[in-house]
């Protein structure tokens, strides 16, 4: 048998697992769609001595609105293929629509779950990005409570987030996007499915004028969380949307904000290089979509 | 001590039930456990796609899961296709009229991909079979008969 020995707990409802996560902490990794996990753990690079399965907790897996602010709420535990083809998702979170179907492949989607690649903070993963881009905030609970964790605050670095060792993400929430506001999520593999070696999700808003009221631009895989370039967003403010304006932001990401480590298949300037290109066109793309929102 | 778990998994409308430690992985107990051969062991870390598996109906990787987690669901391997012993189901026919394999290593999650694909894809076009697909590493064919393949099984499917 490949992975290590472990102890294994199946629990069927929230409370059960958070009591195990209470008596285990760190010693016991939460087991969702396993799709990053099982590999790691094939390979030994991973060897956790317990593991809480939370593929029975059918409370975790939902999509729905909330009441009173009109909010998307996703549970952890939804696959990501459910949340691809999910009308709602498509309606209020289009990023995440947009998103989802570069995440591996289909056979990886039917398994491998939104909370799960959320909480494994892979730099190189898209749904950090898009939380992040959007500002969607993360419900973690604990035996003693539960808490709201903004996205900019839920990724510390590589790997790690900002979960106690008691907590479970449970849910997470993306606000309905801003009026008059573009958006485009980019990258390139060197084959789809492959691990992107740039990307990004780019929001653009524009203000009465047509001029750029806000922008966002956060890339994957070239730092150690989902970086998100505000002076490049910033650059945009106030100004026309044209070529060389996406071009100059593009220019400022991928030279002042960035940090990528390069890898076997991009260089570092390579990675550099594919980010402003990408900027360039995820912005062009988002300007287009805001324009086609905008209420005349 | 060795924790063990007894499991009744339904394989292609067999019950198998065994008892197993967490950590053996779906694929090898149905390989090794189950005995059923079909589904082939590649990259063991979700690249290659030979391991593909149905699991109440929809592909996954059956080496991206262990078999502990699959008690109580259905699966079906590739050994469900055909109805007899002697006739081939139309996907597995079109794969062997189109030349869909060569050494054939990859052919089984090749089908357990195509056939739910297939099903609700009546008429799909090149590159949506290639993109159907993409999750399914071949080094021998080059694609081009598998892609041929998958054509000429939408039409058999779908004119049955």
């Amino acid at each position: 048998m490949k992975p290590a020995p472990f102890e294994y707990f199946v629990p069927d409802s929230l409370e059960a697992a958070l009591d195990l996560k209470t008596k285990h902490g760190d010693e016991a990794k939460a087991l969702a769609g396993g799709q990053s996990l099982i590999p790691a753990m094939n390979f030994r690079v991973a060897q956790p001595s317990i593991l809480i399965d939370l593929n029975r907790i059918d409370e975790l897996r939902f999509i729905r609105q909330n009441r009173q602010n009109g909010a998307l709420r996703i549970g952890a535990m939804t696959v990501q293929s459910a949340a691809e083809n999910d009308p709602l998702v498509a309606e209020h979170v289009p990023l995440l629509h947009d998103a989802i179907p570069n995440i591996a492949h289909s056979q990886i989607r039917n398994r491998g779950t939104i909370g799960g690649s959320i909480a494994h903070a892979d730099p190189a993963s898209e749904l950090p990005v898009v939380c992040v881009a959007l500002d969607a905030r993360m419900r973690a609970r604990s035996g003693a409570g539960e808490r709201w964790i903004g996205a900019k605050d839920f990724f510390t670095g590589l790997f790690s987030t900002a979960l106690q060792p008691d907590e479970l993400l449970i849910e997470i929430e993306f606000a309905d996007m801003p009026p008059n506001t573009g958006y485009a999520f980019m990258e390139i593999a060197r084959r789809h499915g492959d691990y992107a070696m740039a990307g990004l999700a780019a929001l653009l808003s524009l203000d009465a004028e047509g001029n750029c009221a806000n922008a966002r631009l956060v890339y994957l895989n070239v730092g150690d969380g989902p970086v998100d370039a505000i002076q490049a967003a910033a650059s945009l403010t106030g100004k026309q949307p044209t070529e060389a304006v996406f071009k100059e932001a593009g220019h400022i990401a991928s030279q002042q904000e960035m940090s990528p480590f390069g890898n076997l298949h991009a260089s570092a300037s390579y990675q550099r290089h594919l980010s402003a290109v990408l900027t360039e066109r995820a912005l062009a793309k988002a300007y287009e979509r805001a324009r086609f929102s905008q209420v005349p | 001590m060795v924790q063990l778990f007894l499991i009744r998994i339904s394989i292609n409308g067999n019950t198998y039930q065994h008892e197993v430690e967490p950590r053996l992985l779906l694929v090898d107990y149905i390989r090794q456990t189950a005995g059923l051969t079909g589904t082939h062991v590649g990259c063991e870390h979700g690249v290659c796609g030979a391991c593909t598996i149905l699991l109440d109906g929809k592909p996954v990787r059956s080496c991206l899961m262990f078999a502990v987690q699959a008690d109580s669901h259905k699966l079906q391997t590739v050994e469900g296709l055909a109805e007899g012993e002697k006739e081939l189901h139309p996907l597995q026919q079109a794969f062997w009229e189109a030349h869909g394999l060569q050494c054939g290593f990859c052919t089984p999650g090749i089908l357990m991909t195509l056939l739910p694909y297939l099903n609700e894809n009546p008429n799909p076009s090149e590159a949506e079979i290639r993109e159907a697909i993409s999750g399914n590493l071949c080094r021998c064919t080059g694609y081009q008969h598998i892609v041929d393949a998958a054509k000429l099984a939408a039409e058999k499917i779908h004119s049955a």
